[in-house]
């Protein structure tokens, strides 16, 4: 059942009243303008048992994310199609709120906004991953452990997947006559036909700012994630937290989401080409 | 996501029968589970969703609750006789994100520092599921909290829309959701203008995007009508006619 909860991070209220000033005034605390993002830095292929691997950073965010790719059967009703399969953990290293157990509503959520980008903007082509038609198919594990959290994980979690998945070299595997798969110990590119950004924005009062830190997280009253793929068209949307948007300020999240995507993306492709 | 051609035939109308920017059929009937402070129940389409609100009530487990304000807490379930093929009756991820993307959008909307160390529940079961059935959970959860006599400072009404053969059309339904291009839930309140959920999933230009978000929020309008009529005949509507309904 999801319940609202007190807030874990506490901010103080002098240290909001700051950071409302600062906002009004178009400066964030850390010294960002408005729509600035953190830097981000990406590791590739840091774990070599993996079939690709990214590490990102933005600010003090950080995730790894692993490829691990097998065989298997294919999804009901999606039989001649790969299948694709995206976990998140927020490893309990992440901060002192964090505590071990199963996950909580708040990362299912982010595992399922993250899938939803890289799924509906159809970044792997599935359907060159059968072996079988409607038995034996490649199924795509990408599990991200977010081993730092400060706010905007939607962004960093996200990165991390697009980067590993790009940066990965999947094993190829072939039929035997008995039908069983056997991985030739040859490998391949993935089958990438797009490149998915995600750039989340909240609302802190009346202004829209984007990659929070978690400070910023605690005192948000709404977010919105929106992922483009690389033609700049909307893949996925999700609107979070308890406030509200108007239609004005979704429009125009929309629009910012598009001119940043541009800017990530193009960054994504320089750091994953350099050491790729 | 593959898409099948001629969802929409040639004189514009859908599979079901509708235009481009038609509702499905929607009927709300408020009060009915005896027991809840507020209920609801929804067809929407082919969905058949209930609601049940109790609360504001005690806090149990005690450390849940808040010294300044009031928690909402919010199950969405579906009954496993609900689809074609049976659902687990235990709670999917799918379920735990639309129970979170469900209260988040029903919170704008209440009064909740009006009830401190206390909590309201939300019951939403889908009965029936045709697509877009967090939207009608959400327009039915949002009138049987009205029934419980929660202070809201709106209603929230909600509606999707989604591109189908490349057009945008309003309130996709099952096999448009699985067949079509995109699929935009959107929860909406009509006097404070402000959106309280937003969803995509799917390609869409910025065109479209505009053109889906306004076709959207016209349709959250239409569905707010019919919640206010529900709510209106309930408590001011001629009872011996509401009894020939309700039988």
């Amino acid at each position: 059942m999801s319940s609202s909860k007190r807030s874990t991070l506490i901010v103080e209220h002098l240290r909001k009243q700051q950071m409302w000033e600062s906002i009004s005034k178009g400066k964030r605390l850390d010294g960002r303008n408005l729509d600035e993002m953190r830097p981000v830095e990406i590791e590739l292929d840091i774990i070599k048992k993996a079939n690709g691997s990214a590490k990102v950073k933005i600010g003090d965010s950080e995730i790894v994310a692993g490829v691990k790719v097998e065989t298997g059967e294919p999804f009901e009703g999606l039989e001649n199609k790969g299948a694709l399969i995206l976990s998140a953990e927020v490893l309990p290293t992440a901060s002192p709120y964090i505590e071990p157990g199963p996950p909580d509503e708040e990362t299912v959520e982010l595992a399922r906004v993250v899938d939803r980008g890289i799924r509906e903007s159809e970044m792997i082509d599935l359907d060159k991953l059968v072996l079988i038609p409607g038995k034996v198919v490649y199924t795509i594990f990408v599990d991200c452990s977010i081993i730092n959290a400060d706010g905007n994980l939607f962004d960093a979690t996200s990165y991390a997947v697009v980067s590993a998945l790009i940066s990965s070299r999947i094993p190829v595997f072939e039929i035997q006559d008995d039908g069983k798969a056997v991985d030739t110990g040859k490998t391949q590119d993935p089958p990438i036909t797009t490149m998915p950004v995600s750039i989340t924005a909240v609302r802190i009062g009346e202004t829209v700012i984007l990659d929070p830190t978690a400070e910023e997280e605690a005192c948000m009253d709404a977010r919105i994630t929106i992922t483009t793929n690389s033609n700049n068209e909307y893949a996925a949307i999700q609107k979070g937290f308890t406030g509200a948007f108007t239609v004005p300020q979704v429009k125009k999240a929309a629009e910012i989401a598009r001119i940043k995507g541009e800017e990530v993306r193009a960054k994504l492709k320089e750091l994953t080409h350099k050491s790729g | 996501m593959s898409q099948i051609k001629n969802l929409i035939d040639d004189q514009g109308k859908r599979t079901d029968g509708r235009t481009a920017e038609q509702l499905r059929e929607i009927k709300i009937a408020v009060g009915i589970i005896k027991n809840a402070d507020g209920s609801a129940f929804i067809e929407f389409g082919k969905n058949k969703i209930i609601v049940a609100v109790y609360g504001p009530r005690e806090v149990h487990p005690k450390h849940m609750a808040l010294p300044d304000r009031c928690i909402l807490r919010c199950r969405y379930h579906m009954s496993p006789f609900s689809t074609d093929t049976r659902k687990n009756p235990a709670p999917s991820r799918r379920e735990v994100e639309i129970s979170k993307v469900m209260r988040e959008a029903l919170e704008p909307a209440l009064m909740l520092e009006d009830y401190p160390r206390a909590a309201i529940d939300v019951y939403v079961e889908v009965l029936q599921a045709d697509g877009g059935s967090r939207c009608a959970g959400i327009a039915a959860a949002s009138v049987a909290l009205a029934d419980a006599g929660i202070n809201m400072c709106d209603i929230v009404a909600a509606c999707a829309a989604g591109k189908v053969d490349d057009k945008i059309v309003l309130d996709i339904n099952d096999t448009e959701d699985k067949e079509g291009g995109a699929d935009m839930p959107v929860a909406y309140m009509p006097h404070l203008d402000q959106v309280t959920l937003l969803q995509l999933d799917g390609i869409l230009t910025a065109e479209q995007f505009n053109e889906c978000l306004d076709m959207a929020i016209k349709g959250c309008k239409m569905v707010y009508q019919i919640q206010k009529q529900a709510l209106m005949h309930k408590y001011f509507g001629n009872e011996t006619e509401l009894k020939e309904e309700s039988q």
